[in-house]
């Protein structure tokens, strides 16, 4: 009897003890403005920065990612990037990035566009969406936490869900 | 909306006639044959009981299930007759002098479009088709992602919208109203909030109803008006919308040029007042759980400026 009341007991403190994560309530205000130090390019002259590594606040966070990849399909992406897979757009599942995969580019590429096609979305979309967004394409290539990232699809699904992809660390190419 | 009729059990063109009459047909004659078994099967049990009713001879009993056998063979068939006539008379309405529309289904919601050999007199509109009493429409149906089917049980059958495909579908509306039609095929979350309004009304109206559609949006009359446009323009609604007269020129979403003349919002799903194109902009999600339309975080004034604006597409 004594020992199961201590399991029980241990079990529910194990238990308190999990903070998968927390639920935004107040979300950033769009005067939140975008990292100012972002850099497109790896070259610089003299010695190279220490990588900034600024994260998107969504980065571990299941309703931000599933967000994200809700809002990737309303403000249309797949129209470009059709799923992650690439079409008109480049791949986003891959390892290749023509301006930078890291979040803080991710972000600035979304809000500034990019030549050749890739629009801007500054003052369309709200500040903390274009967040979910980076995390959410950070996801499509494995670059979110297993259990944050989307499981399945709302839809058919078109390619494994996001959680189960392999990691694939970005790669800056500069070109497609 | 509140009058808007959903009902195959009361047609109103000659389509939905016709189905009408197979549907009572068959309901007779099920009736007939149902009663029909009642009344053996009761004789049956009744004469098992009789302790003096013997075994009938098996000639009697194979007469008996013969005859049955014919009579199930002939009504049958008869069924089958009736059945291809009235597919064969629905297929057969002329579509001389029709009018073109094109309905293409998107999740969840209808974009319709009045077909015109000159461009610019197309006019193109969302979950709402205007109809002329007593003429000929000849409906192209396409569909942008996934299977839906077109229904109004009062006027026709279901015809589906296909991706890659298009198809067609002839009807004729024989009395002025407003009659409900609703997506028929399961086509995800918010199927069920799919629904759309066909209005016939005598020709002339529909004609002014038409004419009025060409016209661009009106340009706005005061500060708040003109506030409520640049929310549209340099905001987030014209990535999906198109308001003719503007710079809004979107294409995933339904045409908003027109948007205060309609009697619903989010294809039949919420009434057209200020008050709930206020709530539906704010949080789509809320009302349509699922629809593309996200909330895009305006500000209060943003917001009242807008549905302003909106409320001034007549």
């Amino acid at each position: 009897m004594k020992t199961k009341t201590l399991i029980v007991a241990a079990a529910l403190i194990w238990m308190g003890a999990c903070n998968r994560e927390s639920r935004r309530y107040k979300e950033l205000s769009p005067a939140d403005a975008r990292p100012e130090t972002v850099k497109l390019s790896t070259l610089q002259p003299g010695k190279a920065d220490p990588p900034v590594n600024k994260t998107s606040p969504y980065q571990a966070n299941a309703y931000g990612l599933s967000e994200g990849k809700r809002l990737f399909s309303a403000y249309n992406c797949n129209g470009c990037h059709a799923m992650g897979g690439g079409g008109i757009g480049p791949a986003l599942m891959d390892d290749k990035w023509i301006y930078g995969g890291e979040p803080d580019q991710i972000y600035s590429t979304i809000l500034q566009g990019r030549p050749n096609g890739m629009p801007s979305f500054a003052g369309r979309v709200p500040n903390n969406q274009v967040w979910q967004l980076v995390s959410y394409v950070q996801s499509m290539s494995g670059n979110t936490p297993e259990d944050a990232a989307p499981s399945r699809d709302d839809d058919l699904a078109a390619k494994k869900p996001e959680n189960r992809e392999r990691p694939r660390r970005p790669k800056q190419t500069g070109h497609r | 909306m509140g009058q808007a009729i959903q009902s195959a059990l009361n047609p109103t063109g000659i389509q939905a006639a016709r189905i009408s009459d197979l549907y009572w047909l068959m309901f007779w004659t099920s009736t007939v044959v149902y009663v029909a078994v009642l009344i053996a099967l009761t004789v049956a049990i009744w004469r098992g009981r009789r302790s003096d009713a013997g075994e009938p001879s098996r000639a009697t009993a194979a007469k008996w299930v013969t005859a049955a056998t014919a009579i199930s063979i002939v009504t049958l068939i008869g069924l089958l007759f009736a059945s291809v006539a009235t597919g064969r008379a629905m297929g057969s309405l002329s579509t001389e002098n029709a009018l073109g529309i094109e309905v293409v289904g998107y999740q969840w919601w209808w974009s319709v479009k009045y077909k015109n050999p000159t461009p610019s007199l197309e006019v193109t509109t969302a979950n709402e088709l205007h109809v002329p009493v007593g003429r000929p429409i000849a409906i192209s149906l396409k569909a942008f992602d996934v299977i839906h089917s077109f229904w109004v049980p009062n006027l026709h059958g279901k015809v589906d919208l296909i991706p890659g495909r298009e198809n067609l579908i002839t009807l004729q509306v024989d009395r002025a109203g407003v009659y409900r039609g609703q997506c028929a095929e399961y086509c995800g979350l918010q199927h069920a909030h799919m629904a759309f309004n066909i209005i016939a009304e005598e020709s002339d109206a529909f004609e002014r109803w038409l004419t009025a559609q060409r016209t661009p949006a009106p340009p706005p009359s005061s500060p708040e008006l003109t506030s409520g446009l640049a929310v549209v323009e340099r905001g987030p609604c014209q990535m999906c919308h198109t308001i003719r007269g503007t710079t809004a020129g979107g294409r995933f979403g339904p045409d908003l040029t027109h948007v205060a003349t309609r009697s619903t919002l989010a294809s039949g799903t919420v009434p057209n007042t200020p008050d709930a194109l206020t709530s539906w902009i704010k949080d789509p999600q809320h009302i349509k759980p699922g629809t593309k339309m996200p909330s895009t975080g305006l500000s209060e004034q943003e917001l009242q400026a807008l549905v302003a604006y909106l409320q001034t597409l007549k």
